[in-house]
């Protein structure tokens, strides 16, 4: 699969309230990832970013050095499975890996089925090395304390290995402030195997990976594989950082980073809406509020046999106008035959702000397609009065069955 | 009486002169006359909101007011403080209803919580209802009606729309709770079924949950554990949700010990739980 990179001149004007489509976190690439590791004081490769061929053979020429690495920059994990990670003997075969690389739309087990397109890629000192290194720091949910993951079975296959068996993980609990007991860690370690030889370098890898960890507001930092070298030293040879989006408010070192996530355009212009939404690729538009009701009625349709055009979680902020705005990127959707109005009116949305909603954007259309209504709560019988008065092609529904069936049924005869 | 709150419940709003905290302290005022006692707001203290005094700290809106519960809609930035603030003053329930608070502000939260008789219910929370008596967050209460059915829930939205069923039901509700769309949150599933489980007027119990978290591995693992009488039925929601897309606030899958919905929906009904497939099926299952 390739994709088309756009030019982008200068970043578009996106400003700090603009999260990322995977909600509250936003995921640093390993070349963000390493930037920050690095400033922490953790050892890398040494390496560089390109995004052309040529550049790549700059870079390769400038490391001076045989082995090279060419890795593919995505936002998600499992690249190396999915030939996102390229051998190179040379600047001139490094040139050519990332002309190889820049371009393709990756599909990992972490980026979903859509995959993601290569904007650059990053060039570094191959390195040998015997024993490679999971670890992680995370908040464990279940007694809400930074957790640090640690197994001696890193690499490119530790995802896999580890599910088929979890034992190769263990975990250790920091306080809450992400103080802890030296020896006790490197007891710890010793435990997950590492050898004495390493215990030191890799606890002080540790100390500064928990203190990026506060520092930065992380919801988790990930390197995997910590190579442990010959000589006694830790070096990080993949990284990956979530930041904790919530938190950028008192991080303006961060707010570049926010430029070079690459949305879905409806996706970026749904969340300036104050609309939660991911694209899919079916031909039901749904337009639901509250991420419960919306992930239901996105199962009740596929149990139905439909196909979802969409997820869709307006948040309760949201005016009439933007609600329009979310409405719209679903009637402009060629793929979208029918729409699924399933709103439970409460908080600041109530049913009929929806319906002037629907009709601000059926005003702005050319495209008419079909809506199933289906309201509960706040001004449920008004919303339904008022959907009667407006020229807007409509069906009601009852229940959230009845409604389901009905734009499932009207689905399969538009098809 | 429910649980958590009733018609003797006596609330302070912190961050009550907000836009949207004026908006929901208003219409929680309207619905239960008497349970509201004040507001704090750093710097206002003196003055008066909505009719009610409004002080420069918990600790004075404790004193002056004897409140036992505080609702919080303070923005997300000073929220945990706000929290830390209410614990210090042990009031006995906390309702957060602010959203999008950052994690490790809500670490410093649970420290202050070990050991305290403070119970917090969010953040990111539509709140506490008990129909008919008090009313501490911004659910929608329309079709809420005093009945038997205790609702817990992560999701608002789907929460009231089971409050609309288990009333054309006939069986309104004793309680309904949500507990908050964030990873890091007060009381849980697990802690709100031992609530019900000694509450009289709860006869059954509706879980709503949805993927990512842990906190339908914890009910499960409650359930088993204790000896359970009352019907639970479960509504587990984001079945068919790409898994390594986060969705709204349902949460990721791939953090700790967190199963996939299916596997969610298996240790539930090991447990003893009925699982309804959509918010269609709920009431039948409560009442065969």
């Amino acid at each position: 699969m390739w994709c088309t990179i756009r030019q982008s001149g200068k970043p578009s004007t996106v400003n700090r309230d603009v999260r990322t489509a995977k909600g509250d976190q936003m995921f640093l690439q390993e070349a963000e990832a390493k930037k920050i590791l690095g400033g922490f004081g953790i050892a890398l490769p040494r390496g560089g970013v390109a995004d052309n061929g040529i550049a790549g053979g700059g870079v390769a020429a400038m490391l001076a050095t045989e082995k090279l690495v060419v890795k593919a920059l995505i936002r998600a994990g499992g690249r190396g499975l999915a030939g996102g990670i390229k051998f190179a003997d040379g600047a001139v075969q490094a040139g050519a890996a990332t002309d190889a690389l820049i371009g393709q739309t990756l599909v990992t087990a972490q980026t979903g089925p859509k995959g993601e397109c290569v904007r650059s890629v990053y060039i570094e000192e191959a390195l040998h090395f015997d024993t490679a290194l999971f670890l992680s720091l995370l908040i464990d949910q279940r007694n809400a304390r930074p957790t640090l993951m640690a197994s001696i079975a890193g690499g490119m296959d530790f995802e896999e290995n580890a599910r088929k068996a979890p034992q190769l993980v263990q975990k250790y609990a920091l306080e809450r402030d992400g103080a802890h007991n030296p020896a006790e860690l490197a007891a710890f370690l010793a435990n997950v195997g590492v050898e004495e030889a390493h215990i030191a370098s890799v606890c002080s890898v540790i100390e500064a990976l928990v203190k990026a960890f506060f520092d930065t507001d992380a919801r988790l930092i990930e390197i995997n594989p910590l190579a442990l070298m010959p000589d006694g030293g830790a070096v990080a040879i993949d990284a990956k950082i979530v930041l904790d989006d919530n938190a950028l408010f008192r991080h303006p070192e961060f707010e570049a980073l926010s430029h070079n996530v690459h949305l879905d355009p409806s996706e970026l212009i749904a969340q300036r809406n104050e609309i939660n939404f991911v694209k899919m690729e079916g031909d039901i538009g749904l337009v639901t509020n509250g991420a419960g009701l919306g992930l239901a009625t996105y199962d009740m349709v596929v149990e139905h046999g439909g196909a979802p055009a969409n997820f869709m979680d307006i948040r309760t902020t949201a005016t009439s106008f933007q609600i329009a705005r979310g409405i719209g990127l679903l009637i402009e959707d060629p793929a979208v035959n029918v729409l699924l109005v399933n709103i439970h009116g409460g908080g600041m949305t109530a049913c009929d702000l929806v319906v002037g909603s629907l009709g601000f954007a059926y005003q702005r259309s050319t495209r008419k397609p079909p809506i199933v209504f289906r309201v509960a709560g706040h001004n449920a019988d008004w919303a339904r009065r008022m959907m009667d008065d407006k020229d807007l092609p409509h069906h009601h529904a009852g229940s959230m069955t009845e409604a389901v069936a009905m734009a499932v049924k009207l689905s399969k005869g538009a098809a | 009486m429910g649980i958590l709150i009733d018609k003797n419940t006596r609330v302070i709003v912190q961050g009550m002169t907000g836009r949207s905290a004026t908006f929901y302290a208003e219409l929680a005022m309207r619905y239960a006359p008497g349970t509201y006692v004040g507001g704090v707001r750093p710097g206002k203290g003196g003055s008066q909101h909505l009719g009610l005094p409004v002080f420069d700290t918990a600790l004075d809106a404790v004193a002056e007011t004897g409140a036992d519960a505080s609702m919080i809609m303070v923005p997300a930035a000073y929220a945990a403080d706000a929290m830390i603030e209410a614990i210090e003053v042990e009031i006995g329930l906390i309702v957060c209803v602010t959203e999008r608070i950052p994690t490790l502000d809500m670490l410093r939260v649970k420290a202050a919580l070990s050991g305290s008789s403070t119970r917090l219910v969010g953040p990111n929370s539509q709140g506490v209802l008990t129909p008919g008596a008090c009313k501490i967050g911004v659910m929608q209460t329309g079709d809420a009606r005093p009945g038997s059915v205790g609702i817990v829930a992560r999701s608002a939205s789907l929460t009231s729309e089971i409050v609309a069923l288990t009333n054309a039901g006939g069986l309104g509700q004793s309680t309904t709770i949500g507990i908050g769309g964030d990873p890091i949150h007060g009381i849980g599933f697990a802690e709100c079924l031992a609530l019900f489980k000694d509450d009289p007027q709860t006869k059954s119990i509706v879980l709503i949950g949805e993927l990512g978290g842990v906190e339908e591995e914890a009910a499960a693992d409650y359930l088993a554990a204790e000896s359970f009488s009352k019907p639970v039925v479960a509504l587990l929601v984001g079945r068919h949700a790409p898994e390594d897309r986060r969705m709204g606030h349902a949460g990721t899958l791939a953090t700790l010990g967190s199963g996939s919905i299916e596997q969610k929906g298996a240790i539930l009904e090991a447990a003893g739980a009925k699982l309804a497939r959509s918010p269609d099926e709920v009431v039948g299952l409560l009442t065969s």
